[in-house]
């Protein structure tokens, strides 16, 4: 069986040194965002999911699970979030944290069930949780159903950031999702991102290597969750509602999509890939259900041509890992 | 008791929903190392064909469960020809995307002809042989009223899968494809055509879905999404029981379906879940589902 990704080159000093020039230009493009007139509300929800789809890439890029769970992290973060900023009255500091501790919470008990089986059978029970999480959402009171929590106060982020404002609510939540990128990008090249790779390429030789692989697959999966979560109380600011479509199984579907079209296994794929996606949801929003059929489509066509992914391809092209 | 009776009645007509779809699955799985996705939308578009066929061919129930089934299944076969067959040697979870995103095609295709509202299906009159009138009415068991549609989909599920156990456990054929799903290099070497065996199991899993779907299309109505939570649904199934054993997709299909209409009836608000918090207790006692292997 061939794996996920097949031409993860070697982590030498020249891909570490062309990955941080990506990663600065990046930055800077991302930084001049509010400059340049383009939307910022639109750059702001690419920029949640492309947090949301590094830390699912973290899972099946480097761990070889795929979830097909992830947005119950996104949905939980975000009620929590949502709950302590409108019924509590919290500062948003604090929301966030309580968003992020949910999801860490959540993930914990999911990844102890969920990674006790692996390959297809790790898809199919992250699938199954994501759905029991959506119908206890849909009847538990604090959610408010179908209606979802609606008008939530941004508040001063530390006391000084305005938070209604949209460009500084922008730089907030940029400066989130670099963080959290490079996070991700500091677990990947860690001894411990190292075993992870070893366990995604054959987990029997890192089992007899000694590594006890359920613990680094548990630790990825907490991780991952986590930061996912964190995506999702920052999208709590922009969206200002917390609604059931971010538990529910299509959501889910997004960000494997997203991760697929970016690149598995890349580091910077899924930022390409949310941006990507998020886009075409924008343009073709007057199609109606069209966008599920193009969705499909494109996911076919990644599977049947275009494993690597854009910036897979990329890469695979110059040889470098991106 | 009334309630519990027609609570456990609902609960074995999902479970022969439960059982058919999961027996596909489970044959898919084993020739093509696929978990199908799509096996929702292949449902759904089974009860589609059963409300073409009698809308605007005048085709009525009973040529619909011949035709729905044969229609769906070469849909399949083309599907698997064109796409399924160049994921061989790949990573499992290729698969699984493919067949999302086909599942993610059909359902927005109907979805934008149909919208999501469901589309009356009558449950058949015909044949009229003295007081029967088909399918319709019921009948008085002393304890409880049983619509006979509700029985008939019981009984012939229950056929339709022992059926399926029959022709892959005791036939010729069945043998020839249990080889090829332990070692098809080798059965191929014996002159046996894998390649097309493997389209027509595909073709018959796609078809028992789509006969299911007929079977549903009279009580849950007719919905672009008919298939698309049923299909978690089944997953769940799928993990409880394991998918390596034919008798064992079966008989767990059937015993969950009991037991979400018992919990209908003791605990409605429980309903929708309890396949899920059941699925994380096997899960914790033992990880490899109940009937399956070890995967």
């Amino acid at each position: 069986m061939s794996a996920l990704t097949d031409d993860t080159l070697p982590v030498t000093p020249r891909a570490m040194r062309d990955e941080m020039i990506v990663f600065a230009l990046m930055a800077v493009l991302l930084g001049l965002v509010p400059l340049t007139g383009i939307y910022p509300f639109f750059v702001m929800q690419a920029l949640c999911f492309a947090l949301l789809a590094c830390a699912f890439n973290l899972l099946i890029g480097y761990g070889g699970l795929l979830s097909f769970g992830h947005a119950m992290f996104l949905g939980t973060a975000g009620y929590c979030t949502a709950h302590a900023l409108k019924v509590w009255g919290v500062t948003p500091e604090v929301g966030i944290l309580v968003g992020v501790a949910g999801a860490a919470a959540l993930s914990v008990v999911t990844g102890f069930i969920s990674i006790r089986r692996q390959g297809i059978y790790f898809s199919m029970i992250t699938l199954a949780l994501s759905q029991l999480l959506f119908f206890i959402y849909l009847q538990a009171p604090f959610t408010h159903g179908e209606d979802g929590i609606q008008g939530i106060p941004q508040g001063y982020l530390f006391g000084i950031f305005n938070l209604a404002k949209p460009t500084v609510l922008y730089y907030v939540v940029l400066a989130g999702f670099l963080a959290g990128f490079l996070l991700i990008y500091r677990t990947i090249n860690s001894p411990f991102g190292e075993v992870l790779k070893s366990i995604r390429e054959n987990e029997q030789r890192a089992i007899s290597l000694g590594y006890k692989t359920d613990q680094y697959k548990l630790l990825a999966f907490i991780l991952s969750g986590t930061l996912a979560g964190f995506a999702g109380s920052l999208k709590v600011f922009v969206a200002q509602n917390a609604s059931l479509t971010d538990v529910h199984w299509t959501m889910s579907g997004e960000i494997v999509l997203m991760t697929l079209v970016g690149g598995l296994g890349t580091i910077f794929g899924p930022v390409v890939g949310a941006f990507v996606i998020i886009a075409m949801q924008q343009y073709l929003a007057g199609f109606g259900q069209w966008v599920t059929v193009i969705q499909g489509v494109i996911f076919v066509a990644c599977v049947l041509t275009f494993r690597r992914g854009v910036v897979g391809e990329i890469a695979h092209f110059f040889r470098r890992s991106l | 008791m009334q309630a519990l009776y027609a609570q456990l009645l609902v609960g074995l007509i999902n479970g022969s929903f439960y059982a058919l779809l999961s027996l596909g699955l489970a044959v898919i799985f084993g020739m093509l190392n696929i978990i199908n996705f799509a096996h929702g939308a292949l449902y759904m578009m089974g009860a589609f064909c059963a409300y073409f066929l009698l809308n605007l061919a005048g085709i009525g129930y009973w040529w619909a469960l011949i035709i729905a089934p044969i229609v769906v299944g070469i849909f399949g076969m083309i599907l698997e020809r064109t796409m399924l067959q160049w994921l061989a040697g790949l990573d499992h979870l290729y698969g699984l995307l493919l067949t999302f995103g086909i599942a993610l095609i059909v359902q927005g295709v109907f979805q934008n002809y149909f919208g999501s509202s469901g589309l009356p299906y009558a449950i058949p009159d015909y044949p009229q042989i003295g007081d029967w009138r088909g399918l319709q009415g019921g009948i008085n068991l002393g304890f409880m009223f049983l619509p006979i549609y509700r029985g008939w989909v019981v009984i012939f599920s229950l056929v339709v899968c022992l059926a399926t156990w029959f022709l892959i456990e005791k036939t010729q054929l069945g043998a020839y494809l249990r080889a090829a799903t332990e070692n098809p290099t080798l059965v191929r070497a014996f002159g046996i055509n894998v390649p097309r065996m493997i389209t027509l199991t595909y073709g018959l899993g796609v078809g028992l879905a789509a006969l299911a779907g007929v079977l549903s299309a009279p009580i849950n109505q007719v919905r672009p999404l008919m298939g698309a939570d049923l299909i978690i649904v089944v997953f769940a199934v799928v993990v409880i029981g394991g998918m390596g054993s034919i008798m064992g997709s079966i008989i767990t299909g059937f015993a969950l379906g009991v037991i979400e209409g018992l919990t209908k009836y003791f605990y409605p608000e429980a309903s929708n879940t309890v396949v899920f918090v059941l699925m994380v207790l096997v899960l914790l006692v033992k990880p490899t589902g109940l009937t399956g292997r070890a995967a």
